[in-house]
């Protein structure tokens, strides 16, 4: 029914939508560990688990692997990955209630002056992986995300692209 | 293993296990009180029904489609109707069966039954809301009893179950329903008692009716009313009901039926009877120790407690809350048929009068101070009429709802909605104007010279036969467009929509005649006599609910619309005046302004900041499905009335709430999104006549979609893509 109203409520709508995607994104990298790579060599997918990390704007996601792995060669083929992370608990809430984000975007090795700082932040998540990442056989990746793909309620999908 | 247990075996640490309802019978049995026979079925039933059958997640799955708090009630209406139609399509599982069918052998065998809902922790006093759950009279043999069993089982996410979801602690994982199967005591005087009235707590309330109680509970009888001093018994007042019919019981089921001249001369109870009632309430507080809410039924002279659990009364939270007139809307039969005389002799017929009175004042010729006068007159009949239409038309629809809960017990069809398509064979006003519409856009597609001019805005004279036809257009529905402040431009705005409809083919309505035939027949075919003629009369109720769905609509539109015309006539002359952020006042700061030539706005919208690190885009947005079909096509997003006429044949049509005046153009449009849910919405009926995918209930969808967006409108699945 057309009621007579004033246009300032769907603004506000709007609005709080986005600061809610942004909080529940930050909030699965802050819960989830792991999160699955995929890289492609020759046109064939390549699935696996990787241990991440998320800096502060959501812009950039990072793991580490070590260069003599199959995802580090596909990567220095084709630096277009995506990565899944999600909280499904393997019930049969999962199909309403988990929540998963699909990013995409291109990953390169850190190697410039805030490697250090990087890699601080990506050990107080993951303190257990400090020999392996620490070993000079280990690359630290950085996927610049362009966009994000947020899955809610088994259907409901927003993207959230990077502004440049 | 406990599946079923009888009252004298059910124990004090049984409670959860039988529910409120069955625990409290088998306390007041094994005190002694007079209780018809009954047994429970526990809520392990219902438990094993949902592990064997892996029902739960479906459950799971419907009701975390969208967030509750962005579903209108009608939605809460679509997903319980799905719900139920799960436990109705899923049999009971063979073990299961056998264990409920030997447990249930028993004295009871081959009576007639009362199938009662009696939830775990319902009857404790802050959860127990009368008529949230199902109750079943006159179950006859095992297979009906199951089959209701079922029903109540599913009436654990009822509507009214779920807009009370959080006080009654609801949740998938945990919550669960027990079934009272009790012998149907056909008493000759029946009633209830509040132990307290709600309204004086010094009083008790006894209401009673001659016949069952049902009656009594669903509104369809008065009942006489007896008001006690709690203390002394002393009746304080009686009030004699006009007493007409009854509640009987045949053979197949409960019926109203007239009730004996003698009998209407004389109130239900007797003075001693009614002191009897009074210490049956005073004996029930002090067993279960608060007042309580107690069913009975003389049966001769003997008094049976039917049930009985502690007052509690729906507890309207704030003003807004709307919950406790959506239990109104639960009618019986009956009553919808005195409130769909009331509609379509008295109510629509005053509002229609009410629009052309007010047709025929223009804005335009009025000076401020008049205008604000009908500014404010118009408003108020606006929410006069938007009151009514809540408290009267929507009701009416639970006729649709009544019908489509028959219709689905009775033919258990795939598609739940099934149903719509039998109510759909109406003529519905909408309808109609489509089709004059359609017939005027048949002589443009015909006639190439007068397209031409038409294109050229070069209209024929008055006396031409589209020109005529338009005249009785205009005349039966008004200007269509509503914003326009002449006629004349009104006209325009249709000849341009002729124009863009007879560049395609006539639309078809999905409904045939002969399909309707044999479904109707297919579901009628199931009842014989006396049943299949009151089905008949079901459908009729049913039908006119959903033409009148749809009709009050048009008509609140007019009202809408002559609202609309003084409005923008009020906008029009602020706007004017340079210093007024029109579109940011609301009416009342309209109609001061109008009166006020130094008037200043007293607050300052604010406009809110963007995300500032991402641009966020819907991919794929959730609603209800609510039409079936699948299709990818432009959208063409309607916020205004004046969009309308830029709606291109093959768009799909995108908007807040399809409002009565935008129909027109649904002929034209590939597919239907709507903000508002449900599928007894205007859009949704008529999607459904033109056979069109339609989306309802997708959340900011005039916002998040934008004109031009490709989008695939999924309408088996209820979901829209937005293509990038």
């Amino acid at each position: 029914m057309a009621r007579i109203t004033g246009s300032g409520s769907r603004r506000e709508t709007l609005l709080s939508e986005e600061t809610e995607l942004e909080q529940l994104i930050r909030g699965l990298f802050e819960s989830q560990k792991l999160a699955v790579l995929g890289t492609q060599n020759k046109g064939q997918p390549y699935a696996n688990l990787v241990a991440f990390a998320a800096n502060e704007d959501l812009k950039s996601l990072y793991f580490v692997t070590a260069r003599a792995t199959r995802k580090y060669a596909n990567i220095e083929a084709d630096a277009r990955v995506t990565m899944l992370i999600d909280n499904r608990s393997n019930e049969d809430s999962d199909f309403s209630q988990a929540a998963a984000v699909t990013a995409t975007g291109a990953a390169q090795e850190v190697m410039d002056a805030n490697r250090d700082e990087v890699l601080a932040n990506y050990l107080a998540k993951h303190p257990m992986l400090k020999d392996f990442v620490q070993s000079p056989s280990c690359a630290l990746l950085q996927v610049k995300v362009e966009t994000y793909y947020l899955v809610r309620r088994f259907q409901n999908v927003m993207e959230l692209h990077v502004k440049q | 293993m406990r599946l079923v247990l009888f009252l004298k075996d059910i124990s004090k640490n049984d409670g959860e296990i039988v529910g409120g309802k069955g625990y409290a019978l088998a306390v007041m049995a094994n005190s002694g009180f007079r209780v018809p026979l009954a047994c429970c079925i526990t809520s392990e039933g219902y438990r094993r029904y949902l592990a064997a059958t892996g029902l739960k997640p479906r459950i799971l799955m419907e009701l975390n489609r969208k967030d509750f708090t962005k579903m209108r009630w009608e939605e809460m209406w679509d997903a319980s109707l799905r719900i139920r139609n799960l436990f109705i399509k899923t049999p009971i599982p063979g073990d299961l069966r056998n264990l409920l069918e030997a447990s249930l052998k028993s004295e009871l065998s081959g009576k007639p039954l009362v199938v009662r809902s009696s939830a775990p922790g319902e009857d404790s006093s802050h959860a127990s809301f009368a008529g949230l759950h199902e109750s079943f009279i006159n179950i006859i043999g095992v297979d009906s009893i199951l089959e209701h069993m079922k029903l109540v089982w599913a009436s654990l996410w009822s509507d009214r179950a779920l807009l009370y979801r959080q006080e009654l602690g609801l949740d998938v994982e945990e919550s669960s329903m027990a079934v009272v199967v009790q012998e149907l005591m056909a008493g000759e005087r029946s009633g209830v008692t509040f132990g307290r009235n709600p309204n004086d707590p010094s009083q008790v309330v006894i209401e009673s009716v001659y016949g069952l109680n049902q009656g009594l509970v669903d509104g369809s009888i008065e009942p006489d009313r007896w008001l006690l001093d709690r203390r002394s018994g002393a009746i304080i007042s009686h009030h004699s009901a006009q007493r007409g019919m009854t509640v009987g019981v045949d053979a197949e089921a409960t019926r109203l039926e007239k009730l004996s001249a003698e009998k209407q001369s004389v109130p239900p109870l007797s003075e001693d009877e009614v002191a009897k009632v009074f210490r049956l309430a005073l004996e029930t507080e002090e067993l279960f120790g608060s007042p309580q809410d107690v069913e009975w039924t003389f049966l001769g002279d003997e008094l049976y407690v039917l049930q009985s659990r502690p007052i509690t009364t729906l507890a309207e939270k704030n003003k807004g809350d709307k919950r406790a007139w959506y239990f109104t809307l639960r009618r019986s039969f009956d009553n919808l048929k005195a409130l769909r005389n009331r509609v379509e002799g008295e109510l629509i017929p005053a509002m229609e009068h009410e629009a052309k009175s007010y047709a025929q004042r223009n804005p335009a010729e009025l000076t401020d101070a008049e205008l604000a006068n009908e500014l404010a007159g118009r408003q108020q009949a606006h929410d006069k009429w938007v009151d009514i239409y809540w408290d009267e038309f929507i009701p009416l629809a639970h006729g649709i709802r009544l019908f489509g809960q028959v219709y689905n017990d009775t033919v258990r069809p795939d598609d739940p909605y099934e149903f719509m398509d039998l109510l759909g064979a109406t003529e519905m006003a909408s309808l109609e104007r489509n089709r004059m519409l359609e017939d005027m856009a048949g002589m443009i597609r015909g006639d190439e010279d007068l397209a031409a001019n038409l294109n050229d805005r070069n209209y024929p004279g008055p006396n031409h036969l589209l020109m005529e036809a338009l005249e009785s257009f205009v005349e039966r529905f008004g200007d269509l467009s509503c914003s326009a402040d002449l006629c004349t431009q009104g006209r325009d705005g249709i000849l341009r929509l002729l124009l863009e409809l007879s560049s395609r083919p006539a639309a078809k309505k999905r409904s045939g005649a002969k399909d309707l035939l044999a479904l109707k027949e297919s579901f009628l075919s199931n009842f014989e006599g006396e049943k299949r003629s009151r089905m008949e009369e079901l459908l009729d109720l049913g039908r006119a609910s959903y033409r009148l769905r749809d009709d009050d609509n048009i008509y609140l539109g007019m009202i809408q619309s002559q609202l609309r015309l003084a409005m923008e006539e009020s906008k029009r002359r602020l706007t004017a005046r340079g210093n007024l952020e029109v579109e940011t006042l609301d009416p009342l700061e309209i109609i001061e302004a109008l009166n006020d030539p130094h008037y200043a706005p007293k607050r300052v919208v604010a406009m809110p900041e963007k995300s500032v690190h991402f641009d966020i885009r819907p991919r794929q947005l959730v609603g209800q499905p609510a039409s079936p079909g699948v299709v990818r096509a432009s959208a063409r997003v309607i916020t205004e009335p004046s969009n309308l006429f830029d709606f291109k044949a093959g768009e799909i049509l995108v908007c807040d709430a399809v409002d009565p005046n935008m129909t027109f153009v649904v002929p034209l449009a590939a597919g239907v999104v709507e903000r508002r849910g449900g599928m007894l919405i205007h859009g949704a009926i008529i999607a459904r006549e033109y056979g069109l995918p339609c989306v309802t209930g997708v959340p900011d969808a005039s916002s998040l979609i934008h004109t031009g967006d490709e989008l695939t409108v999924d309408g088996y699945l209820g979901i829209v893509i937005k293509h990038s």
